[in-house]
This record gives C-alpha cells, sequence and structure tokens, in this order.
C-alpha cells in the first residue's frame, strides 16, 4: 500500500491584489514581508506567502482570520496608487497531497511538466474539467481549485488514486 | 488443417496452458499466444465474416493490420467488439465470440449476398435506394440494418475505469524494434528526456522472427541488452503495449496504452491515454506487408508471407501442411524458410518476377523447393478453405497452365511503410519506383512553429527493408553510431498490383483488395470508370480503406488499380489522408477519468448540503445545480412550487441565489466604463444604493441584466445572471484589455467568496429584526438600498433588492459561512412560516410581475425597446453598448415583436413556445405567425395561466385576443394585456 494521503485543508486567508506590479511588490513588501515574487514564483516570509498570479495580478495568503486586517493595511499602503485589494478567502479551497506517487497522481489530472515545477513555482493551469493551480509543499504538493468544485476536485483525485492507477 | 506443431514458438510457454472459450466453445492455449494463433492452434481456421458478401474469413496478418479476425471479446460491462485477434493476448478464461455471422459463424444466411454479388458493385448503395423514397425507411434501412454492421455494441454499464496521463519528453519513440531501440539508445545517450513506446508486449520487432546480427551478437541478445540498458537509464521511459495514435501540432501525440486487456486480472484501469507534449517523435513504426491481388485471395488459408512465419516462429502454429507461396519480391523466401524448417512443406514458390537470383532465392531452390520464375496464380481453389491452386502466366490473361494441391497460400506483394504518425500532421510522402512503396519525404517533414519538421522516422518506416539498412537509418535519425550490421544483397521487387497482369472481368471480380468491407478490383476500377478519379472520392464511392482497418492492407493496392484505369502513375493518384488514431481507441479511454461523479465538474452552493439534505429537486443551471423545488413527503413538484410561491407572497420564503455573479469593477475610471456596459446611467448612482441595468452587445441585443450596487467612491458590484458570471467577465476583461485599455478599472470575479441569500415575504424583515445587529427599517434600509453590518452573529451586506415583488433582502456572506447563516434565518423564521423556495417559484414569482428572464424573454434576437425596457436605456448618455446597434432601421420597424402580457380566455396555461398564429401562408407554404410565447406559467397566486410573449406590435394591441398553437390539439385563445399582473403599483415591495 502507499502512503498516498489526500487532505482537504481549512480555509485560509487569501487576498488578490490587482495593480501594476510595482505598486502591488511595494506594497506586499512592506506588509507582508515577503520578497517580491518572479513572475510565476512565490515568496515566503513567515506565514504569508506572496503569489504571482498574473501580470497585474498578486495574491497574499495568510491566516484566515488575519486577512481581513492585512487587506486593510494593503489598502492603506496603496491609497494613492491605482490598485484594487479584495478579500477571497472564502473563494477557493486548498488540498494537501502527501506521500509517494503524488506527482504520478496529479500528472493523470494536470497537464503541468513537474519536472521542470519549480520548488517556489505557483503553476496555475487545469486539473481535468476545472481551474486549479499546484505548486510544491516540502515533499508533496497542494493544490488550489474553487469552492464550488471542491467536491468534484475530491473525487477526481480519489478516483485517479487507487493503486495500480 | 491448422495446428499447433510439436515444437517452436518462442513467445509460447508450453508449461502453462490456458483455457479460454470460442462461440462457447471451450478451448485450450498457452501463455503468449494471441487469440488469432490459439484458434489457428485448435484448428479454428474461419475467425469471421465479410461486412458484405459475408464471405467465410480467416487471419491474414498476425499484427494490428488484420481486417479479418475481429472479435467480440469479454460479456456484460466488459464486452468488447472488433477486437483484432492477432493482438488480443490470450488469458485464462477469456471469452471471445465471432461477428457478423448470423445465425452462425459455419452458416450464414447473408452468404447469400455473396453468389449474388454482381448485383452489389460500387456505388450499389448510392444507385439503388434512390426511389422509391418511402422504400429506404421502411424496406432498405431495417434489412441492411440487420445485415451489416461488425460488432454489437454493448447495452451495459462499462465495467473498467480509464484515466489519461500528462507527460513532457524531449524524444518520443514509437515503436520498440531495433530501429525505435537504436534511435532511443541514441537519444538516451545524449541526454534527452525519451519515452519508448511499443504496442507489442515484447521488443524487438520483426527483427526477431527474421534474425540478424548486429554488433556481433544474435539480434535477440541484442535486444536484450538494449532494453536492459535502456531500464536503467534515469532519463528513459520505456512502456510497452502502448501504441501511438496519434501525432497532432505543437508536439503533441497521443498513446493509448492497454493495462489490463491483456490478462485474466481486472483491476485498475483498463487502458490510459498518454497526452504527450515532446520536442520531436520518432516514428520507428515499421512496415506493413502488402497482399497480391489474385483471384480468391480471401479464401480463409491464405495469408500474408510475413504473417505466416510469425505464427510459426512466434506461436508454434502451422496453418496448412502444404504451402505454396507466391510473391513478387525475395522477403517471402524468408517464409519459405521458417516453414522448411519447422518440418511444413512447401509445394512450390510462384514469383512473379521473370528473374530470381539472389542468396535467399539460390539457398530455398537449395532445399529442393519449386520456384516457378514470371508464373501467377490464376486462381485459389476451395470455400472455406483453400484446397489448391491454379498457376497461369504473370504476363498472361490467365490460362491455367497447372494446378497445385496446397492447403494453405503465403503471399507477399511488397511492404508499405507505417507513414500515419508522419502525415497525420502533414509530413509528405513520395514514391520510389524501385521499392515499389511510398516513403516518407525528409525534406517535407510536419512542422512545427519554428518551422523545423518535428517528425523524423526511422528504419523500415523509412522505407529502410534490410536490418542494416534499419540500424544506419535510425541511426541517422538521432545522429548516433551506427551499430555494425552485415549488408545482405537482396533482389528486387517487381511491382504487381494485379495478377496475372491481363485478368479479365471475371477473376478481376474475384481479386479482393479490402477483406472487411469486400472492395474488389472490379469495383475500384467502375469507380473510375463512372467518374471517381480522385482517390478520395474512389475511396468513399466503393468504401475502400473505410473499414476498422482503415485500409491498411488495401490502400496502395488499391490506388494502384485506380491508377492502372485512369492510365497514370501512382504518385499521380495519390494516397487518402492518413488521419489519427492508427488503430481505433475505445470511448471510454478518450473519455479517461470523466464518468460517473466525475463525469463533468457539479458546482455547488455554499447552501447545497442543506438542500439536499431537505429533500430539494435539484435542476441543472450550467454546471450549478439549483434546487428547483423542495416537495414535502408524497407532494408533487407542481404542489411544492405552488406551496412555495403561496407561503413567500402571504409569510416568508428564502432562496439559495448564490449562483449570481458578482463582479467587483473598481477604479477611477469604473464608472465611466459601466456607463459603456449598462444601457443605463451607473455613474450617477449614490453609495449605498442599487440599480438594475441591462447589458447589450455591440449589435443592440440584450446579453445579460442585474442589480448593480455602488460600494463606494471607486467601487461597483455588478450582479450578472447566474450564467452570465463568468461570460460577463470575460466580456469586461475583453473590452478593458482590447479597447479601452487606458482606462483605470480593475474587474474582480467575487462570484465564488460569497452565499448569497434571499429573504422574501411579509415577514422578512421580521426575521432579520429578530436575528438583530443592524437597522433593516424602510427608513434607514429603504427599497433599492444596501448596508454592511451584522445579523445575528454574522458579519453581512444586505441588498434590499426584490425579484418578485414582496418586500426582500438578499444577504451575502463569506462562503464558508453560508450555511451557517441560513440555518440560523430558518431557525428564525420558523415562527413566522417560513420555507426555502426554489427556482421555479422564483421564476414564477418574477413572470407575476413582468419582471424578464435572459434566455427566456431574450433569445440573441432581442433588443431592450423590444421588451418595453426603454426605461431602462438612458437617453442622457453620449454612447453605450449597442447603441448604434439599435438604431438600425430594422429595430425602428412599427411591426417589431414586443413584449406583452397574454392570458388565455379559459384559463389554462399555455405551450411553452407556442406561436400565436397569423392569417395566410408565407412562401414556404409555411403558416404565418405574429408572435410566440416566451414564458408561460400557471400563477398559483392568481389561479390561472398568465404568460408573457412576443407579439408582434404587441403592445398596441392591447385587448385583442389571438390564437396561439397547442401540440396536438386545437390552438387555444387568448388575450393580449399588460405583463405585470401581480401588484401593478408595486407596493408589495415597498414597505
Amino acid at each position: 500500500m502507499s502512503d498516498l494521503s489526500i487532505h482537504a485543508l481549512p480555509p485560509v486567508g487569501m487576498i488578490t491584489l490587482r495593480g501594476a506590479m510595482p505598486v502591488l511588490t511595494k506594497a506586499v513588501t512592506a506588509v507582508t514581508g515577503c520578497d517580491a515574487p518572479a513572475m510565476r514564483m512565490s515568496t515566503r516570509a513567515g506565514d504569508v506567502t506572496a503569489m504571482w498570479m498574473e501580470p497585474d495580478e498578486m495574491m497574499v495568503v495568510c491566516t484566515y482570520d488575519g486577512a481581513n486586517e492585512m487587506a486593510g493595511r494593503l489598502r492603506v499602503e496603496m491609497a494613492d496608487d491605482f490598485a484594487t485589494v479584495a478579500v477571497v478567502s472564502d473563494a477557493r479551497q486548498i488540498f494537501e497531497i502527501n506521500g509517494t506517487g503524488g506527482e504520478t497522481l496529479l500528472a493523470k489530472l494536470m497537464p503541468v511538466d513537474f519536472a521542470k515545477l519549480g520548488a517556489t513555482e505557483v503553476r496555475r493551469t487545469r486539473m481535468a474539467q476545472i481551474p486549479a493551480a499546484v505548486w510544491r509543499n516540502s515533499d508533496g504538493f497542494q493544490v488550489m481549485c474553487f469552492r464550488s468544485v471542491a467536491d468534484y476536485a475530491t473525487d477526481l483525485l480519489h478516483t485517479v488514486a487507487p493503486v495500480g492507477g | 488443417m491448422s495446428r499447433r506443431l510439436k515444437t517452436g514458438g518462442r513467445l509460447i510457454d508450453r508449461s502453462k496452458p490456458v483455457e479460454f472459450t470460442f462461440d462457447g466453445k471451450t478451448m485450450r492455449g498457452y501463455e503468449g499466444d494471441t487469440l488469432a494463433s490459439a484458434l489457428l492452434a485448435n484448428g479454428q481456421l474461419v475467425m469471421g465474416r465479410s461486412f458484405k458478401y459475408h464471405r467465410p474469413r480467416s487471419v491474414v496478418g498476425s499484427g494490428p493490420e488484420e481486417p479479418n479476425a475481429l472479435m467480440q471479446i469479454g460479456a456484460g460491462g466488459r464486452f468488447e467488439p472488433n477486437q483484432r485477434a492477432t493482438v488480443q493476448s490470450l488469458w485464462n478464461g477469456l471469452v471471445a465470440r465471432s461477428q457478423n455471422a448470423w445465425p452462425s459463424l459455419g452458416f450464414d444466411i447473408g452468404r447469400v449476398n455473396d453468389l449474388g454479388a454482381r448485383f452489389l458493385p460500387a456505388g450499389f448503395y448510392y444507385k439503388t435506394f434512390m426511389a422509391p423514397q418511402p422504400f429506404w425507411k421502411h424496406v432498405f434501412e431495417p434489412v441492411i440494418r440487420k445485415a451489416a454492421g461488425l460488432g454489437a455494441a454493448t447495452t451495459e454499464p462499462d465495467a473498467d475505469r480509464y484515466e489519461f496521463e500528462y507527460g513532457f519528453y524531449d524524444t518520443l519513440v514509437v515503436g520498440g524494434g531495433i530501429a525505435g531501440l537504436t534511435a532511443a539508445l541514441g537519444a538516451m545517450r545524449a541526454g534527452e528526456r525519451v519515452i519508448l513506446v511499443e504496442s507489442r508486449a515484447e521488443f524487438g520487432g520483426r527483427a526477431l522472427v527474421d534474425g540478424a546480427t548486429i554488433d556481433g551478437n544474435d539480434v535477440v541478445d541484442w535486444v536484450k541488452d538494449a532494453v536492459q540498458t535502456l531500464e536503467d537509464a534515469e532519463n528513459v521511459r520505456l512502456i510497452s503495449r502502448c501504441e501511438g495514435s496519434g501525432v497532432y501540432d505543437h508536439g503533441y501525440v497521443l498513446c493509448t496504452q492497454d493495462l489490463t486487456g491483456f490478462k485474466a486480472d481486472k483491476s485498475g484501469p483498463r487502458e490510459r491515454i498518454l497526452r504527450l507534449r515532446v520536442g520531436r517523435v520518432i516514428t520507428a513504426t515499421g512496415a506493413i506487408e502488402r497482399p497480391l491481388s489474385f483471384a480468391g485471395n480471401d479464401v480463409p488459408g491464405v495469408v500474408l508471407a510475413s504473417a505466416m512465419r510469425d505464427f510459426v516462429a512466434n506461436h508454434g502454429v502451422g496453418i496448412g501442411d502444404r504451402t505454396v507461396i507466391v510473391t513478387n519480391n525475395d522477403d517471402a523466401y524468408r517464409t519459405a524458410k521458417v516453414l522448411l524448417d519447422a518440418g511444413l512443406r512447401v509445394a512450390a514458390i510462384v514469383d512473379a518476377r521473370p528473374d530470381a537470383d539472389s542468396a535467399i532465392v539460390n539457398e530455398i531452390r537449395a532445399l529442393g523447393v519449386n520456384v516457378h520464375l514470371g508464373r501467377a496464380i490464376a486462381k485459389v481453389h476451395g470455400n472455406d478453405r483453400v484446397t489448391g491452386v491454379s498457376i497461369c502466366l504473370q504476363s498472361g490473361d490467365g490460362a491455367v497452365m497447372q494446378e497445385i494441391r496446397c492447403d494453405a497460400v503465403a503471399m507477399s506483394g511488397g511492404w508499405s511503410p507505417v507513414v500515419h504518425l508522419w502525415s497525420h500532421c502533414g509530413g509528405k510522402l513520395w514514391w520510389d519506383t524501385d521499392r515499389a512503396m511510398f516513403r516518407p519525404d525528409p525534406d517535407h517533414p510536419p512542422r512545427g512553429t519554428d518551422g523545423n519538421g518535428f517528425v523524423v522516422t526511422a528504419g523500415m518506416a523509412s522505407g529502410a527493408l534490410t536490418p542494416a539498412e534499419v540500424l544506419s537509418d535510425a541511426a541517422k535519425a538521432v545522429g548516433s553510431d551506427v551499430p555494425h550490421c552485415d549488408t545482405v544483397e537482396e533482389g528486387g521487387i517487381l511491382p504487381v498490383w494485379i495478377m496475372p497482369d491481363g485478368a479479365g472481368p471475371d477473376l478481376r471480380a474475384k481479386m479482393w483488395l479490402d477483406y472487411q468491407n469486400d472492395v474488389k478490383v472490379s469495383d475500384v476500377r467502375l469507380a473510375a470508370q463512372e467518374g471517381f478519379e480522385s482517390v478520395e472520392h474512389a475511396k468513399r464511392y466503393t468504401t475502400l480503406g473505410m473499414a476498422t482497418d482503415q485500409g491498411k492492407l488495401s490502400n496502395i493496392n488499391g490506388l494502384a488499380v485506380l491508377a492502372d484505369r485512369l492510365d497514370t502513375t501512382i504518385p499521380q493518384v495519390g494516397t487518402t489522408t492518413f488521419r489519427p488514431p492508427y488503430t481505433p481507441i475505445t470511448i471510454g479511454a478518450l473519455a479517461g477519468e470523466a464518468r460517473g461523479s466525475v463525469f463533468q465538474p457539479l458546482r455547488k452552493t455554499p447552501i447545497h448540503d442543506w438542500s439536499e439534505e431537505n429533500g430539494a429537486y435539484w435542476e441543472p443551471v450550467g454546471h450549478w445545480r439549483r434546487a428547483y423545488c423542495y416537495p414535502k413527503s408524497g407532494e408533487s413538484h407542481e404542489a411544492a412550487v405552488a406551496r412555495e410561491v403561496k407561503n413567500t407572497r402571504e409569510a416568508l420564503g428564502m432562496l439559495d441565489a448564490s449562483t449570481l455573479g458578482k463582479l467587483l469593477v473598481r477604479g477611477p475610471d469604473a464608472g465611466k466604463f459601466l456607463d459603456m456596459m449598462y444601457t443605463n446611467m451607473m455613474s450617477t448612482l449614490k453609495p449605498g444604493r442599487c440599480r438594475y441595468g441591462l447589458m447589450c452587445d455591440e449589435n443592440g441585443f440584450l446579453i445579460d441584466d442585474g442589480v448593480v450596487a455602488r460600494i463606494d467612491e471607486d467601487s461597483w458590484l455588478c450582479h450578472t445572471t447566474t450564467g452570465g458570471a463568468d461570460r460577463i467577465h470575460a466580456w469586461m476583461e475583453d473590452w478593458l484589455q482590447c479597447e479601452w485599455w487606458d482606462w483605470q478599472v480593475h474587474v474582480v470575479n467575487l462570484t465564488e467568496q460569497f452565499a448569497q441569500i434571499a429573504v422574501v415575504g411579509p415577514k422578512a424583515r421580521a426575521v432579520l429584526e429578530k436575528l438583530g445587529g443592524m437597522d433593516v427599517s424602510a427608513e434607514t434600509l429603504p427599497f433599492m438600498a444596501w448596508a454592511d453590518g451584522r445579523l445575528g452573529a454574522f458579519d453581512v451586506r444586505v441588498f434590499r433588492i426584490s425579484f418578485s415583488g414582496e418586500l426582500s433582502y438578499e444577504i451575502a456572506i463569506p462562503a464558508t459561512k453560508g450555511a451557517a447563516l441560513w440555518q440560523a434565518l430558518i431557525d428564525a423564521g420558523a415562527e413566522f412560516g417560513v420555507m426555502p423556495y426554489g427556482t421555479e417559484a422564483l421564476h414564477i414569482m418574477r413572470a407575476e410581475k413582468g419582471f424578464i428572464m435572459i434566455g427566456d424573454e431574450t433569445d440573441g434576437t432581442v433588443i431592450p425597446q423590444d421588451l418595453g425596457l426603454t426605461w431602462a436605456i438612458s437617453k442622457k448618455k453620449d454612447d453605450y453598448l449597442g447603441k448604434r446597434g439599435q438604431m438600425r432601421s430594422e429595430f425602428q420597424k412599427a411591426d417589431r415583436w414586443k413584449l406583452v402580457g397574454l392570458e388565455t380566455t379559459d384559463g389554462s396555461a399555455l405551450e411553452d413556445g407556442a406561436y400565436a398564429i397569423a392569417d395566410g401562408t408565407n412562401a414556404n407554404g409555411q403558416r404565418n405567425v405574429q408572435g410566440r410565447v416566451t414564458s408561460t406559467y400557471l400563477s398559483p397566486t392568481l389561479n390561472r395561466g398568465i404568460a408573457m410573449g412576443l407579439v408582434e406590435r404587441g403592445p398596441d394591441r392591447i385587448g385583442e385576443v389571438i390564437r396561439f398553437t397547442r401540440i396536438g390539439k386545437n390552438p387555444v385563445e387568448a388575450k393580449i394585456v399588460d405583463p405585470v399582473f401581480f401588484d401593478p403599483a408595486g407596493e408589495k415591495a415597498n414597505v
């Protein structure tokens, strides 16, 4: 039997930031302590992660309870800039996949070249028929999808997970 | 009699017998057998019936090209039709059945078609079933359906599961023969990420049967070493029983891996489709031997020469004791050698070439085999199996010179490289006259985005014939060192497309080109004669190459016959198009994991589980499921809907409105932007207030609607329809990114972030006040206002908006707390008689109020002016999306169909989509119409049918009675009325 495990994580704080990247990085660095993430990458400071999402979007991941306060500080920091801050902690579901065969499992669902997935890379992709993102997490992976399709995602992961698959 | 030989068979393990059944009869084979070899070993030569004439057919090949030996494998949920017995591995308990035979394989009534074969020529279907027209449906089609068709489809759900795997490699090698192994070794040594797929169970390909010495080793040992080296390499992946199915643009390749089809243990997925993205594809797919076209070349016992020696060498199975070999090249002499080594007799070699003097020819002659040069087979004798052949001159007209008794015929018409994968993405071919084959043209490969070829052929797939040539070509493909292999000179090929050259109509009508579809030389000639000169037309007219084998054996012979009849050359005629997949792929494999609960993503709101537990009857809305109604035990849906409407109008209802789109539009230019997106003015909306808005496309057609709330100076929250959330988000981004890229506006889709609960009815305020925490009074929170606040323990945003005409609050809350708030409201509402209501009650209540619904009252041809919504179109604005479109003369016409209410005179509900009848008929003789129903319901509130519809000049005809169609009944009369049926003054919502 494999030691493969799939867990749905409790909600975490997520903040969507839209704006010119220099504006976002300046504010994120000041408020969260995270370095500016390079394209497709993430940076981390304590329990806060800053993820590059697209050329004018970043996502800050923090504790669920701290999201509103952190969003407020980011808004203040960018008060004079054209930038948008939105708390989206309830919009998504994160799964943690640990153990042997995690990569094989995900390769059945995601068109991702895992051999080239960097340690801090946030790969926005799809998982079967839904939008998803995947990144490395210690020895395993975390997968993120929208909340409304979390049950579908759970079923998917468990459908292709059995041994012999 | 085909039989198992006493010795031999490199693939079978005689110590491991395997039991299987064929047409209910128990038979035995060995581990390592294919179904075809095991059937032959049991003396079962006839394996199927042809498609059209139901002629008895036996196996003709030994690989994936097999057209005849198609079987139904398995039973119940694992039943699979059209499986080729030549590639179906035998396993203990395998159940096989013949197909296309009725009532049985031995006695087939359809065989009568064969006796009347001259009445079923090319284009038969097109010619015969033209008239009289009613005959098609009632006579021809049922009879043809009974007689035609191959395997049946199972009626049970598939017992297996399937999956995909995505992979990324520098080099994909398709084919694990000596060419593929050489190429893979080269790519491995260059440090590339390599994947090698081989469709059969074992690596090594033809060379294992035909023999070679490579780098001083016997090819068997060389292959073993090569496979071991590749397996040990970290940068290489080897997969057997995996076929290269299709090559697509941008280095995308599909490969199909069989996972359980070859064994009794059926656990795990049945098949896996590898969806690969690769830098380059090396196709080492080998070549397929061609049949020769002589009369009776389809009689059971006539097989390809290579297949005959495969069965002997691989499985220790002889197809006959006395074999006549007929050929136009040297390769078939190898079969003679294998047969003689196995102790079988070669009655004669009939060689169409006038001269043959190579080493192997002389070697066989020296063994005492009669070699008849310049000769041909005039005719094969026998019905259900070969009993002999008549010999004639190849250059003659078929006059019989000699008859030879035999029980098998091995034929070789030369080899055709398997160019399918090369050709899928546009690789071109050239005709090699010397070798009589289409070969890949390296100067015209399929090209990638950089303009360079991304498919390279290797070995026999390139047109190489000898092992030395094969290895050299494969090494060249990857730029590696060439393994050493002695070159053996062979004699050339004599192109022979029909046998004999001067065969007349009688013989041509017995020369099969396409075995499975029963296409003969005479059919292709007839097609040409009737003007189907393009090879693509001739293919469709005759059905040549349209069977499950897709012409793997028949294409080249067929187009050569066509070229001959048209007095042109083979390259002039060209090939038909090679399309994926190389061999058929099951629908299950193509669907991958997508079945059952993961067939499609099902979107669930935070309140979904509560609704499920409380008996919701679901309706699909896009990928969402929404509660249609909440029937109580024993209650019909109709009754439940009526109860929900009444309860909401009289007391308190709750609706899960979470699926509504919620788009945050923010920035200094957001007001200007929304004034363009909506027909009415959004920039003047005051913070804290809501406004209903309409969105049109550039042509002026209404595409979405919803309530917009102004959050602060720079922020608006736009509600869209459930189905419009992603579409309108994309629509906004499109305009912002492509047209107004310098406007400072951000759009963030917050649909998933919030649950939204509509609390509706006269008691709505009471229940919110009971929860407490914020002022929801008419003074503080009037109609079309919103406020942030707390309700009980919940942080919420409350919108005072109504889609029902009742006092109504829509409460937004972060999604993870949605279910808790819903439960709190249900609990608090108990004393007020709260009941949840579903989408049907929502629809009825909005229709009672005359509110339009996108998708009901609109269908992409309706502008807001048609719906009486001019009040929602700003006259002050210079522009909005759709403004110019709406100015077109078509939209100004007085006779446009416009929105009205409709009331039947008898109180019944109109039929959905019914047309209003007008006088006279149109140019097509159809009844004229003057309108149609867009929404219709039985109103529980008013206790009669109400409807909305678009009627010609409708608003000018209030009070007029018109007639509407009913399916299967007489038309019904309805009066044109105002579309607002209930509370026209809006007093109930505004309290």
